[in-house]
Parts: structure tokens; C-alpha cells; sequence
């Protein structure tokens, strides 16, 4: 894998040892490049990067709010325009909570006016900055600080929005679920997006070593077994026909994603949790029936 | 002075038109009345090629001052307007566009605030946002707030103020009402409007990162620069007025404009666009052997506290119309004239009066009623009712 010498998100940031964000956005800068903008949403990504007087941005980089990075990345898109520039790349980064929850209208806003612009979710499924509370991105049964298992509950009692699912249906000519566990589609995923003129979408998913609860080494295999288990899918999606699906061998089940966080292990000590247990595994095999995923 | 080449026009269509020859790079809006028909005379021009404007229709207020933050951070002019509670949708981003010292040009249709939804005038958007760092310009007339949308823009971009503007026009009062107005052209504003070039921005060839985290070591410094400059601006408003006045024959001379108040016994103080209803009273009172005066304020924020305080001595009783309350306590205008006169060296007696919330008209009969009441301060030598509402029904 040929990955670009360059760094453009530096070394020298605050991230946890172990952060699956901050190697996502590692990874999605080097793709981006150094002609480029990008816009950052309130969270863990702007915080650890950013502390006055100090910045991990080599590309210029603008944060202003929680809700607004895409509506940001719109408007920078059109300063650019206004002049006459039609080469730099407008990057706008937001993690789940600031995309697919709070900042769901101007991200649908940005794509439905189709701006030049790629969209990056960095999905690490809960409010992490704030103290892993529950998003719309948090998946079935996993437990955060606002979804706490109990006599009465299992957890989160939802499932997991899909936000690749949403992005699309605002006819977009590319959305694509990415992981750090597979640069190198990960970067060529990115790399497509910002080549495309017109708004992209591109989610990653980026293990929380805190929020999840594993040691920070683990990161990458958490990640690969996620995809591995069917729980988080890699495709595609260009003008709305999917493509680049990561065909699986041999699915693995998903008690050996879920059995190493401990987001997820009051499903193995309460009495019923094979019960729950099962409704992820459905989940799973819905995933690979709707992307037929098994080879 | 010279000669005026004036056509009758309405007020929203006056201030599009001064906006469109300040050639703004960027526009992005959203529609609420009474605020529209600015943006849509703006996308006429757009459509027309008579503007050449990026604009964006946006899917909320929330995202048109987003988009324009992030527009103004690459260096290039701005425009959005707003009323109500789209202005209180975009609350976030304006202390945000401030923080960034984005210098952002905003035209708010001054309308009131629900519930009971309404969507006539009063001041009580504009002056719920008044924290939130933007300077604040409140017209009186259409051409006065054409003149002030082209001048904000010269004030906002100025290197020892940057900081956005609202330039606030009375919902329907001015905006739906048609006026002869005088619009400098593009050439004309060319040569008082510099090229907008700021010194920081998001630029691939010079990166930098803007909106960084500011913690308690720091924070305070960026406070203090943000009112540093808005005291920067209390010197450079009434240069760019003074510049202004001479450029385009119109004179625009301080941060108030004083109305036969020499040798006043009593002063009314108010802004927006009753300042005309309450010019004719004053005229009228004057014809009868009143010493009234009046005091607009033409610049709210930063507040003119030294040019008031100059404004009202002598006076034995100042009377302030605001049309908005901060419920449980007293207009904006009123408050904050109290801040102002308690360190002063004068002690005139004051009244506050509510008035015209929610588009109640305020006629010269109710103008008369409350120099009447405020005269009648002055002769008992004390308030017994402090916060007076104007005009109120019968129980």
C-alpha cells in the first residue's frame, strides 16, 4: 500500500492512545491532501487538535460549532467559487453525534444542494467528548453513560441509524463506509469522493478504545471485526448503484466483536442475554442478506 | 451638496439594491417575513446577471449565517438577513461569527418574538441578541438604512474593528413601505468600499486554523480583544459616517443624532423608524412652547454612553421608548441608559415607556402621552411609575 509521505493531521495531538478517530482522520487527510480545506464539528477530533495556540492542522482548518460543519463546508465551497478557485478541496469532517444526530439538517442541507464538498463521519457510535453518552449511531444494546444496562434494560434500545442510507437518498453520486482497519480502502474511498464535483459522503468507523472499553491496541482488530462479523459494512455506492462490497469468507459470529468490549458484556452475564444476543446476530445476517455478503 | 437622483422605491428593495452595488461575494438566506422580499430582489439580480454572487438557498437561518461564516473565513464579503425567530435560530452562530471576528453584514427586519406568534415589528429580536459581540445599527428612515447597509460594511472590515454588523430596519414599518431614496452607484460605492482582503484566512498557500479551543489561560484575551474592538468602533463609526457624508451628500454625523435638545427641559430617547413619528411631535410640541427635545440612537452597540450622557445634561427628565422588555425588568434601551447615567455627573429623572410590541402603531397622540408623563416626572420632581406600557386595553 502506497500511502502519501505527508501528514496534514500531525502528531503532537491530545487523542487517547489507541483513538480510531484520530487515525481515521489521519488517513482521510493524507487522501484529501495539501490542497485543501477543511471544517471540523465540536467534539473529540476539534478538541484534541486544536488547543490554542496549538494546532495538528498542516491544511487550513476551521471549527466553529457542533451542528454547522457541513453548512461551514458550504460556505466555504462557495468563497472558493466567488474566487474563481476550482481546485482546492473542501473537506468537512464531523463525528456521528455532529452528523447524523444535531447536525442532520445542515449536512442534508449541504447534500441536496449537491456542494462540492466530502462529507467525513467519523462513527465511533456515542457522544464520546461529552462523556459516551448514547447517539443516534449507537448500535442495539450497547451500553453508554445514557443508556446503562439495568433490571430493565439491556442498553441502547434502538438500532443504529444509517446514515450512509440517508445520505444517499439525497441522490448524491457517492456515499461509502469506510474503516480504519482497511487504509488502504479507506483512502481510496476519499480519494474518489473529493475527486467527484459534487457533495460525497464517506462514514468510517472508528473504535473508541474509552467509550468501548479495550485496551488502546486493540483498535484495529476491533475494527476489522466489526466488518468481519457483518456488523458494519464496506461498499460503495456510486449514482446510487453499490459497489465494492467486502465480500466475506467466513462471516465470523458476533459474540467475537461484542465479547471484547465492555460496552457489550452485560449481555454475556445477564441470564437473558442470549436472547439479545441473537437480535445482534440478526442484525448481522440482515447485513449480509441486503449486500449478500457471504462468498 | 450635491444633487439627488431619488426614485420612489420599497424599503426592502432600497437595501438590496445598496447591497447588490457593495458586490458581496457570497449571500446566503432563508425566507421570513417581513425579512423576504430583500433576499428576493437579491436573487432577481443574481438571476438577472446584474449581481455576480454566489448564493446560497439554505435550509435554515441556522446554516445561512454557518455558510456565511465559513464564506467570510476565506476572505471574501458576505451577506444574509433575517428576522425573528430566525434570528434567534442563528443565536449560536452569531456569537460564533463575532468570536471568529468574521466581519459578516446582516440585515435583521426587525419583527416580534412568539408566542403569541406575530410577525409585525418590535425590537425584541434584535435586542436578545445584543451580547452576542455584532454591532448594532437601527434606522430610521429606508434611506438611512441603505446608507447604513453600505457603511456597516466599511465599519465591519475595518482592521481595528472587525466584527459583524446587524443593520436593524423596522419590519413592514420599512420594509414594506415605499419611500424615494437616493442609491449610491457601484462606482460610487466602489470608491468609499475598498475590495475586501483580510489578513487571516483559510488559504491552502498560508494555512491556518481558525475557531481553535480556548481554554481558561486564554479565553479571557479573545473577550477582551472582542470589546477592545467594539470600543475601536466607537471611533471608526463616526469616520465612516463623516467619510460616508462626504462622498454621497448625506449627512451621517455620530453614534446618536440630537433633535432640538439645546435647551430642553424634558428629552424623549428611542430608535428605529418612530423616531420620525416622534420628530413631528417634538415639532408640534415646540409650536406650542414645550422645551422638548429628542435623542436618536442610531448605534446600539457599541453603546454611545458618553455622547447620551453629553446629549441629555440640562434635561430634568429623560422619557426612552423601547419597543421590547426584558420581562421582569425593563426595555433595553431604557437599562441600559440607567447603566450609563449612575457614574455620570448628571441626575436627570427617567421613565421608561413600552411601546409598539408586536406591531401596535404608535401614534403622535401616544408620542404627546408620553412627553405629557414624562414633563409631569419632571414637575413632581419624582417617578412613581417607573415602566410604564403604552397604549395598553382596558382590563
Amino acid at each position: 500500500m502506497a500511502l502519501e509521505e505527508e501528514e496534514y493531521f500531525e502528531s503532537g495531538h491530545r487523542a487517547c492512545a489507541g483513538c480510531g478517530l484520530a487515525l481515521g482522520a489521519r488517513l482521510a487527510m493524507k487522501a484529501t491532501g495539501e490542497d485543501a480545506i477543511a471544517t471540523c464539528s465540536t467534539g473529540c477530533l476539534e478538541v484534541v487538535s486544536s488547543p490554542y495556540p496549538e494546532s495538528s492542522w498542516e491544511i487550513p482548518w476551521i471549527h466553529s460549532l457542533f451542528e454547522n460543519s457541513a453548512a461551514l463546508g458550504s460556505g466555504i465551497e462557495a468563497g472558493l467559487k466567488a474566487q474563481g478557485n476550482d481546485h482546492t478541496k473542501v473537506v468537512a469532517q464531523g463525528g456521528d453525534g455532529g452528523t447524523v444526530d444535531i447536525g442532520i439538517r445542515s449536512l442534508s442541507g449541504m447534500l441536496e444542494r449537491n456542494h462540492d464538498v466530502t462529507y467525513v463521519c467519523y462513527d465511533n457510535e456515542a457522544y464520546m467528548n461529552t462523556g459516551i453518552q448514547r447517539s443516534g449511531s449507537t448500535p442495539y444494546d450497547a451500553s453508554t453513560t445514557t443508556s446503562p444496562p439495568g433490571t430493565e434494560s439491556y442498553g441502547n434500545e434502538n438500532r443504529k441509524k444509517d446514515a450512509l442510507e440517508i445520505a444517499a437518498a439525497h441522490g448524491i453520486s457517492y456515499v461509502a463506509s469506510a474503516s480504519i482497519a482497511f487504509p488502504s480502502d479507506l483512502v481510496d474511498k476519499v480519494k474518489k469522493a473529493n475527486e467527484i464535483n459534487g457533495a460525497t459522503y464517506v462514514q468510517i468507523h472508528t473504535p473508541c478504545p474509552t467509550g468501548w472499553g479495550y485496551e488502546g491496541k486493540e483498535t484495529i482488530e476491533i475494527a476489522r471485526l466489526a466488518v468481519e462479523t457483518g456488523l458494519w459494512v464496506l461498499y460503495g455506492k456510486k449514482d446510487g448503484e453499490i459497489q465494492n462490497i467486502n465480500k466475506l469468507n467466513d462471516r465470523k459470529p458476533v459474540e467475537e466483536y461484542l465479547k471484547k468490549q465492555k460496552r457489550f458484556k452485560h449481555l454475556f452475564k445477564k441470564e437473558d442475554g442470549s436472547k439479545e444476543l441473537e437480535k445482534i446476530q440478526n442484525i448481522a445476517d440482515r447485513n449480509a442478506e441486503k449486500f449478500s455478503l457471504d462468498k | 451638496m450635491k444633487r439627488e437622483n431619488r426614485e420612489v422605491m420599497e424599503g426592502s428593495h432600497a437595501v438590496a439594491h445598496a447591497v447588490k452595488n457593495c458586490s458581496p461575494d457570497v449571500i446566503a438566506a432563508y425566507p421570513i417575513t417581513p425579512q423576504t422580499h430583500i433576499v428576493e430582489k437579491l436573487s432577481q439580480f443574481v438571476a438577472d446577471g446584474e449581481l455576480k454572487s454566489e448564493y446560497l438557498k439554505v435550509e435554515s437561518e441556522f446554516s445561512a449565517m454557518s455558510a456565511c461564516v465559513g464564506a467570510s473565513a476565506t476572505g471574501t464579503r458576505t451577506f444574509t438577513a433575517t428576522s425573528s425567530q430566525g434570528l434567534i435560530l442563528m443565536d449560536e452562530v452569531l456569537y460564533n461569527a463575532s468570536g471568529l471576528r468574521l466581519p459578516i453584514v446582516m440585515v435583521v427586519a426587525n419583527r416580534a418574538v412568539g408566542a403569541p406568534i406575530n410577525i409585525w415589528n418590535d425590537h425584541s429580536d434584535s435586542m436578545g441578541v445584543r451580547d452576542s459581540g455584532w454591532i448594532q445599527l437601527y434606522a430610521e428612515s429606508n434611506q438611512e438604512v441603505l446608507d447604513m447597509a453600505i457603511q456597516s460594511y466599511k465599519i465591519a472590515e475595518n482592521d481595528d474593528v472587525r466584527l459583524p454588523a446587524m443593520v436593524c430596519m423596522d419590519g413592514f414599518i420599512l420594509t414594506h413601505t415605499y419611500e424615494p431614496v437616493s442609491i449610491p452607484t457601484k462606482e460610487e460605492v466602489s470608491d468609499f468600499l475598498p475590495e475586501f482582503d483580510p489578513e487571516h484566512k483559510l488559504d491552502p498557500e498560508d494555512p491556518k486554523s481558525f475557531g481553535t479551543v480556548g481554554f481558561p489561560g486564554d479565553f479571557m484575551e479573545f473577550k477582551y480583544q472582542q470589546h477592545e474592538a467594539m470600543q475601536n468602533a466607537k471611533e471608526v463609526i463616526p469616520e465612516v459616517f463623516k467619510e460616508y457624508s462626504e462622498k454621497m451628500g448625506r449627512e451621517y454625523n455620530g453614534l446618536i443624532e440630537e433633535y432640538k435638545t439645546e435647551d430642553a427641559d424634558v428629552i424623549l430617547i428611542s430608535l428605529g423608524s418612530v423616531i420620525g413619528t416622534l420628530k413631528d411631535t417634538v415639532d408640534d410640541l415646540r409650536n406650542e412652547g414645550e422645551k422638548v427635545g429628542l435623542i436618536k440612537v442610531r448605534v446600539f452597540r457599541p453603546f454611545p454612553e458618553k455622547q447620551l450622557i453629553d446629549a441629555i445634561e440640562g434635561a430634568r427628565a429623560v422619557g426612552v421608548l423601547d419597543k421590547n422588555i426584558s420581562l421582569g425588568n425593563k426595555g433595553a434601551l431604557y437599562s441600559e441608559l440607567l447603566d450609563s447615567l449612575y457614574n455620570s455627573d448628571i441626575t436627570p429623572l427617567t421613565i421608561n415607556f413600552i411601546a409598539g410590541l408586536g406591531g401596535r402603531d404608535i401614534p403622535e397622540s401616544s408620542a404627546k402621552k408620553m412627553y405629557e408623563k414624562t414633563k409631569d416626572v419632571a414637575e413632581r420632581g419624582y417617578v412613581e411609575d417607573e415602566i410604564k406600557f403604552v397604549d395598553l386595553k382596558e382590563a
